[in-house]
């Protein structure tokens, strides 16, 4: 049975409730940090875990979390990113949603660690419902002792405040959050300073996913040492993937680290397989943002290894051959797929969420839209293809945020996996649309 | 303060004296600034306009927009600069239920499209519309996180998962005979703050 320590409970009738989740164990991780730890030891345990960020970067959240400045008297946050916004990914709304419990327990457990007595959930704002969920969570906590002052009766102190977001995929951007979260435009700041240093109304913040934060709660209750031991090499614990597109069981799973990607797609404990039977075409592994990969190279490394879920082997033979584990929003393509017209969403998508601030990005992601609505309509030239590779290089690395490479990547990859399906759709001058839906069991006729 | 800064709609004095929050609402927005440290009410801004659509109408005109920036002492400005920026904010009338169809690439691999063209055909409109009863706008949207369940809508704070046409109809009739406007605060958030 593979290990899982975030969403082992979520079938438990009534676990979003405060009384189900402590009879299953909840808030142990609070009761002992609190009560047998001090904050260093915290921070300590999540070093030795080995535990990396789950909102994209991957990060070592133990790395990030000793970068927090302490200067006398001013008053340090904690936000937790909870704006899943990435195309694929939805896991963090299924954690919420599902064991509320998990991310409360593991803010009260990580702001301990990091002295912080203030912390918000940002939540994108279309999850109300969702915010409602926490809300909820939160208030009975509060109620519980778990939260406002002297919790469990010791002398540590917390308030924790779920802040909705309006709809912009850019505020996943941990400073454009921050921008956000003190009620402006979601800009992203110029790094350095980092949060860590200037954060929210400029005083040091730590900004982490909510899988991320929700993962110290085991991690504190099993010892960092234990926890790394789950995993492979760097890539260490569990991870929840978000699973979508021509599969079989689409949903979020919890696997350990080094699960087989082949085992991920066709496993019956898994995805299932191919839907229909169709054959495996493509994978975005890890979000929009991660570089598409044929079957071929997301079953097998360059090398003919078998690639695994890790950050490590998913990231293996670079951009070239390999692509990122990202968020863990794993999409699933069929034989049938058009990667012009699935790139072309993305695109469109990237266009819609520019902030504006550059104009590599601002200007690129409008330009590259455009060119692929050629493809769509039939009027591409060949050349087209070639000044599509030629925007989405001036992107990349000439941006005040990451977004930039974040839009330019998927259309390197497309182009650099998939460029016959682009040339031959401009030589035809005829986007062919090739049954792109799949006819869902009675439903689409 | 006037129509320059609004973009196109027009500033209306009169409507303006008009404009107030229900009591309990306005508690709610008293209690959202509570959560911000003393001189850092603003950050409370997106959650009271979300409150404002809901109490004015499904979207923020103008006058709704200067309310707010009254409330939370800052200048109009900034909160035409917020309010621009997100997407779920309506800075023009809509219906009732406003569908926001997802269009992002999960939910296009399972047929977002053909949702769309049923809606519009169904409703007599196109993406961008709104019937002329005033009960439906149809608008597309980028990955709402529930591409796991695609193709998607929201309406309000629902949303509604692995559409087909079927589902979409029955949609539609149940919100036709509700006759009801459908805000993302939906969700009883004065009884769980
Ligand atoms: C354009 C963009 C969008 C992002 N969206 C998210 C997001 O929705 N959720 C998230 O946790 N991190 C997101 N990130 C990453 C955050 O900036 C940040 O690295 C993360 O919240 C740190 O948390 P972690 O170390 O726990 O992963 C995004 C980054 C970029 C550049
Ligand atoms: S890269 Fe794009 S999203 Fe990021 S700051 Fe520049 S314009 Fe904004
Ligand atoms: S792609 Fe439609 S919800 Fe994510």
């Amino acid at each position: 049975m593979p290990r899982k320590l975030l969403i082992q409970n979520v079938d438990v009738p009534g676990i979003s409730s405060l009384e189900t989740y402590r009879a299953h164990g909840g808030y142990a991780s609070v009761e002992k940090a609190l009560k047998t730890m001090r904050p260093e030891d915290v921070v300590e345990e999540v070093k030795k875990s080995g535990l990396r960020g789950r909102g994209g970067a991957g990060f070592p959240t133990g790395l990030k979390w000793s970068f927090l400045a302490k200067p006398e008297g001013v008053p340090r946050y904690l936000v937790c990113n909870a704006d899943e916004s990435e195309p694929g990914t939805f896991k963090d709304r299924f954690l919420m949603e599902k064991t509320p419990h998990s991310l409360v327990e593991g803010m009260i457990t990580s702001a301990y660690a990091l002295g912080v007595h203030t912390s918000y959930i940002y939540i994108r704002g279309e999850f109300f419902y969702v915010a409602r969920i926490l809300e909820n969570a939160i208030k009975e906590a509060y109620a519980a002792g778990l939260l406002g002052k002297n919790i469990l009766g010791t002398d540590f102190s917390l308030d924790c405040h779920v802040h909705v977001g309006a709809g912009a995929y850019i505020c996943g951007e941990e400073t454009a959050l921050l921008e956000s979260l003190e009620g402006k435009r979601g800009n992203p700041r110029i790094k350095p300073p980092f949060p860590a240093v200037a954060g929210l109304y400029g005083c040091p913040t730590v900004v982490n996913n909510v899988e991320t934060i929700a993962a110290v709660a085991p991690i504190v209750n099993m010892g960092g040492d234990e926890y790394a031991k789950i995993g492979i090499g760097k890539s260490t614990g569990t991870k929840l993937i978000s699973a979508s597109g021509h599969i079989n069981k689409p949903g979020v799973y919890e696997i350990e680290l080094g699960l087989p990607v082949e085992e991920f797609i066709y496993g019956e404990e898994y995805c299932g397989g191919m839907r229909n039977g169709k054959k495996l075409k493509a994978v975005v592994a890890g979000g929009s943002s991660v570089p598409i990969l044929p079957a071929d190279l997301i079953l097998k490394t360059a090398n003919g290894e078998p690639r695994l879920m890790s950050y490590e082997s998913l990231g293996d033979g670079g951009f070239q051959t390999g692509t990122m584990l990202g968020s863990g929003g794993f999409i699933v393509m069929n034989e049938d797929t058009s990667i012009v017209k699935n790139l072309f969403t993305f695109t469109r998508f990237y266009h819609h969420e520019s902030c504006g601030q550059c104009s590599p990005c601002r200007e690129g992601t409008g330009w590259m839209e455009k060119i692929l609505q050629k493809f769509i309509n039939g009027t591409a030239q060949e050349s087209d293809v070639d000044l599509l590779w030629d925007v989405q290089g001036k992107i990349e690395g000439k941006t005040i945020c990451p977004f930039g490479e974040a839009a330019a990547w998927p259309v390197a990859a497309a182009i650099r996996h998939f460029k016959d399906e682009f040339l031959e759709i401009a030589r035809n001058k005829k986007f062919v649309d090739i049954s792109h839906y799949e006819k869902l069991n009675g439903g689409l006729s | 303060m006037g129509a320059e800064i609004h973009g196109t709609q027009k500033f209306n004095e009169s409507k303006r004296t008009e404009i107030k929050f229900s009591e309990e609402a306005m508690a709610t927005a008293k209690l959202l600034m509570s959560n911000y440290p003393q001189g850092k009410e603003k950050s409370a801004i997106i959650p009271i306009l979300h409150i404002a659509q809901a109490e004015f109408g499904g979207w923020l005109s103008p006058e709704a927009m200067d309310y707010v920036a009254e409330i939370l002492n800052i200048r109009p400005i900034e909160v035409f600069e917020v309010a621009s920026f997100y997407t779920m904010f309506h800075l023009k009338p809509v219906g009732k239920c406003v569908f926001e169809v997802c269009q992002t690439s999960s939910c296009w691999l399972n047929g977002a499209e053909d949702i769309v063209k049923h809606i519009e055909k169904k409703l007599g409109i196109r993406v961008g519309e709104t019937t002329a009863d005033g009960m439906f706008t149809l608008k597309v949207a980028e990955c709402l996180g529930s591409c796991g369940t695609a193709p998607m809508l929201q309406c309000g704070a629902s949303y509604h998962e692995n559409l087909t046409f079927e589902k979409v109809d029955r949609l539609i009739a149940d919100y036709r005979t509700e006759n009801k406007q459908k805000n993302y605060t939906d969700l009883d958030y004065k009884n769980t703050l």
